[in-house]
């Protein structure tokens, strides 16, 4: 192979479509640093993914809502992958329920912090490193839920429309550097946060969501939808004039 | 949710979890809760065994990591969801098979163990749990203990083909066999009809280390209990052909497809496409095993209805007039069924419910039509009379009066189970069908 080697460091390796994407990532050549906070998880997949694809996989402790840690975090980070391109997939989020939000006001803090602050936070430390590397890629899972706040989900979709600008931002200034972001947006996806929701409709396999960011994130692209028609339905959405949507119950 | 079992005929509506770690395990327990818990892997079990109507089903293919591999000794810890086809893929390349292997590969660990599930490697290697070091199992207190024929080794007995009864595995070990090739080389004969059948099994048994035979259920008169034979050797010299790609099923086929003139047509094709003088040929080792996942949800060709499959075993001495009067009560039927598997199986295997004995081994899909319920019935009756048994992983039909007369090891089972899960936490569907436990409990 011609192409340098790749890390691919997974942020939120615990979630369904993060395992799925460093499973893939592997299988297609790349080593992966497996980041999170339940490490007895992390390392089962570490061990699953080195037996599977013959590729290194390694973990790192990581709290996304310790942010004072992130500079250090990152540095480990760099070093882990040693003379490899540096990726990164930015996959964790917290969504409890709007209701519940309302109901314990830590949940909304523990939200932001998780969703906006520890994503941007992390992002930043790391934005030097693709300076250094001149190049890599870097996948950010945002949500369909970020592109307009609704009464159901406003909490969690504001952090993710803020994460979205920052990306945005981010975006311009690696650019610069040959490093390209993909803002992930995903409809419904077959995880965890959904399994047994009601309302849920074309619902997505993580490996095919897996396969999608891949796919974008190798063609260097700016933004998808995942899956595709999620674009249409979030343009209808977002162009419900104001006073009719704040009426809506969604 | 609904959740059906692979013949589709058994049906349930199920609180489901499914966890994706293990800390997500223990969320699934909840003694409060009705009817109880299940663990379901993939499905594939044909009846209700995974099912649990009104109850809690722990979704468990999620849980899919291989955890060490051991090249030396091919010894494999994974956890349950991981299934045939993932062990194939990382450890064909690298000279190793899982050590028995249903007809699908899409099977997972946790069910292998709970159905201790044989392949056409039987009489060579044994069943599944024969290979098991160890397994972890949270039992219905919430705790995990570690059982091996050492320790805990009645508890070990009971969780191999204790089709999930005795609660849910997390994790198992076990000794994965050399493979020598991704190639076997196939060699196919005709059989002429049933005595023959048993004949050439006698002595391929002995020799060969995979077998398969497959007999026209519909054929009569001279024909009857004709069929093709298959054994296969691994072939190093051989590169392994391409693979195909697997088809879906669009639609469930109306009922009308399947009548027995069509089976009966199909099966004589089948039968011919063999030369009479024999013949061999090179497949890739998946495909040998795996014929029917080629079609990925092939039971839709049932339709709405759904079916059953019997499976049932007959030992040595009894399968001769054994397998005559159920392929004559099939053939009576005239129920439309395609071509039935006849394999021989070596011993017994190590669970208090283990399918496997010394015997032969005739497996059939059934339509499920009217009258189809009777036909099961005297299709037990006849492998009650013959000492024989039915599989629990395919059945849907069996009763509790020809399940305890199959199963002689059931008294250690429930000891076992009065032990562990004296408030019957874990129940299924078939546990209760069966009345695996005595009245009075679930
Ligand atoms: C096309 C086809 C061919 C087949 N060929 C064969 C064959 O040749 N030989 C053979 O032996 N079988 C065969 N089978 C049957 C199949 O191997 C068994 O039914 C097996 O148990 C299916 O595994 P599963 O993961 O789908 O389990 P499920 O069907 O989901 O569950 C089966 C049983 O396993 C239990 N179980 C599942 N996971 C766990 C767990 N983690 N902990 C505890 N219990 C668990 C369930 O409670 C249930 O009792 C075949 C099935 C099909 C569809």
């Amino acid at each position: 192979m011609s192409a340098a080697r790749e890390t691919w460091l997974v942020l939120g390796a615990s979630s369904a479509i993060a395992r799925a994407f460093a499973r893939l990532a592997a299988a297609e050549g790349a080593d992966v640093l497996l980041a999170g906070r339940d490490r007895a998880d992390l390392d089962a997949a570490a061990a699953d993914i080195a037996l599977r694809s013959g590729r290194r996989a390694s973990i790192l402790d990581f709290d996304a809502a310790d942010l004072a840690a992130h500079a250090a975090f990152v540095e480990r980070a760099r070093a882990a992958a040693g003379d490899t391109m540096l990726n990164l997939f930015l996959a964790f989020g917290f969504m409890p329920a709007q209701t519940e939000i309302d109901a314990d006001p830590a949940l909304l803090h523990q939200a932001i912090a998780a969703n906006y602050a520890g994503a941007v936070g992390v992002l930043h430390a790391a934005a030097p490193i693709f300076e250094a590397q001149k190049g890599g890629r870097l996948v950010i899972l945002g949500s369909v839920a970020g592109d307009r706040g609704r009464l159901k989900n406003y909490v969690y979709g504001s952090a993710k429309a803020g994460l979205a600008a920052y990306a945005q931002g981010l975006r311009a200034r690696l650019y610069r550097s040959g490093a390209s972001i993909t803002a992930v947006k995903p409809g419904f996806v077959d995880t965890a946060m959904t399994f047994g929701l009601p309302g849920m409709f074309l619902v997505a396999s993580p490996e095919s969501v897996a396969r999608a960011c891949l796919a974008a994130a190798r063609a260097g692209k700016d933004e998808i939808y995942v899956p595709f028609f999620w674009r249409a339905i979030m343009a209808i959405i977002r162009n419900i004039p104001e006073r009719l949507f704040k009426r809506l119950n969604i | 949710m609904e959740l059906s079992g692979w013949g589709r005929s058994s049906r349930a509506r199920v609180e489901a979890c499914r966890p994706e770690r293990q800390a997500d395990l223990a969320g699934a327990l909840n003694p409060a809760a009705p009817n109880g818990l299940i663990a379901h892997g993939a499905g594939r079990s044909y009846g209700d065994a995974a099912l649990n109507h009104n109850g809690r089903v722990a979704l468990t293919a999620r849980l899919d990591r291989i955890l060490s591999f051991d090249p030396a000794s091919g010894e494999t810890v994974c956890e349950p969801g991981v299934t045939f086809r993932d062990l194939l893929a990382a450890f064909l390349p690298r000279g190793f098979m899982p050590p028995a292997s249903p007809g699908t590969a899409f099977a997972t660990i946790g069910g292998a163990v709970a159905a201790d599930v044989h392949g056409k490697n039987h009489d060579r290697h044994g069943s599944f749990g024969d290979h098991v070091l160890w397994l972890d199992l949270m039992v219905a207190d919430g705790t995990t203990r570690r059982l091996s024929p050492t320790s805990e080794s009645d508890l070990f007995a009971a969780t191999i083909g204790g089709m999930g009864l005795t609660g849910i595995v997390r994790a198992a070990c076990f000794r994965m066999l050399p493979s020598a090739a991704p190639t076997v080389r196939v060699k196919e004969r005709r059989i002429a009809g049933l005595d023959a059948f048993l004949a050439a099994f006698a002595e391929v048994r002995e020799t060969a280390t995979f077998s398969v035979g497959w007999i026209d259920a519909l054929a009569r008169g001279a024909e009857f209990g004709r069929g093709i034979l298959e054994t296969a050797e691994f072939e190093p010299a051989i590169p392994p052909p391409p693979a195909g790609r697997a088809k879906r099923v669009p639609v469930d086929f109306p009922g009308f497809i399947l009548n027995p003139l069509t089976v009966r047509l199909f099966n004589r094709a089948y039968y011919a496409r063999v030369p009479a003088a024999g013949r061999e040929r090179f497949a890739r080792f998946e495909t040998f095993l795996y014929p029917l996942d080629a079609l990925y949800d092939w039971n839709r060709i049932y339709g709405r209805a759904g079916f059953y499959q019997f499976q049932c075993v007959l030992p040595d001495a009894e399968a001769p007039a054994g397998l005559r009067a159920l392929l004559e009560e099939i053939g009576r039927a005239g129920n439309a069924s395609f071509l039935a598997v006849l394999k021989t199986l070596g011993s017994a295997g190590r669970g208090h419910l283990s399918f496997p004995m010394r015997g032969f081994t005739l497996a059939l899909d059934i339509p499920r039509r009217s009258g189809t319920d009777d036909l099961m019935a005297r299709l037990e009756r006849i492998v009650r009379d013959r000492g024989g048994r039915i599989y629990l992983a395919k059945d849907a039909t069996l009763s509790p009066e020809g399940f305890r007369a199959m199963y002689p090891k059931l008294p250690r089972f429930l000891e076992t189970l009065g032990r562990v899960d004296p408030a019957a936490v874990f129940a299924s569907d078939l546990a209760r069908r069966l009345a695996i436990r005595p009245a009075g409990s679930q």
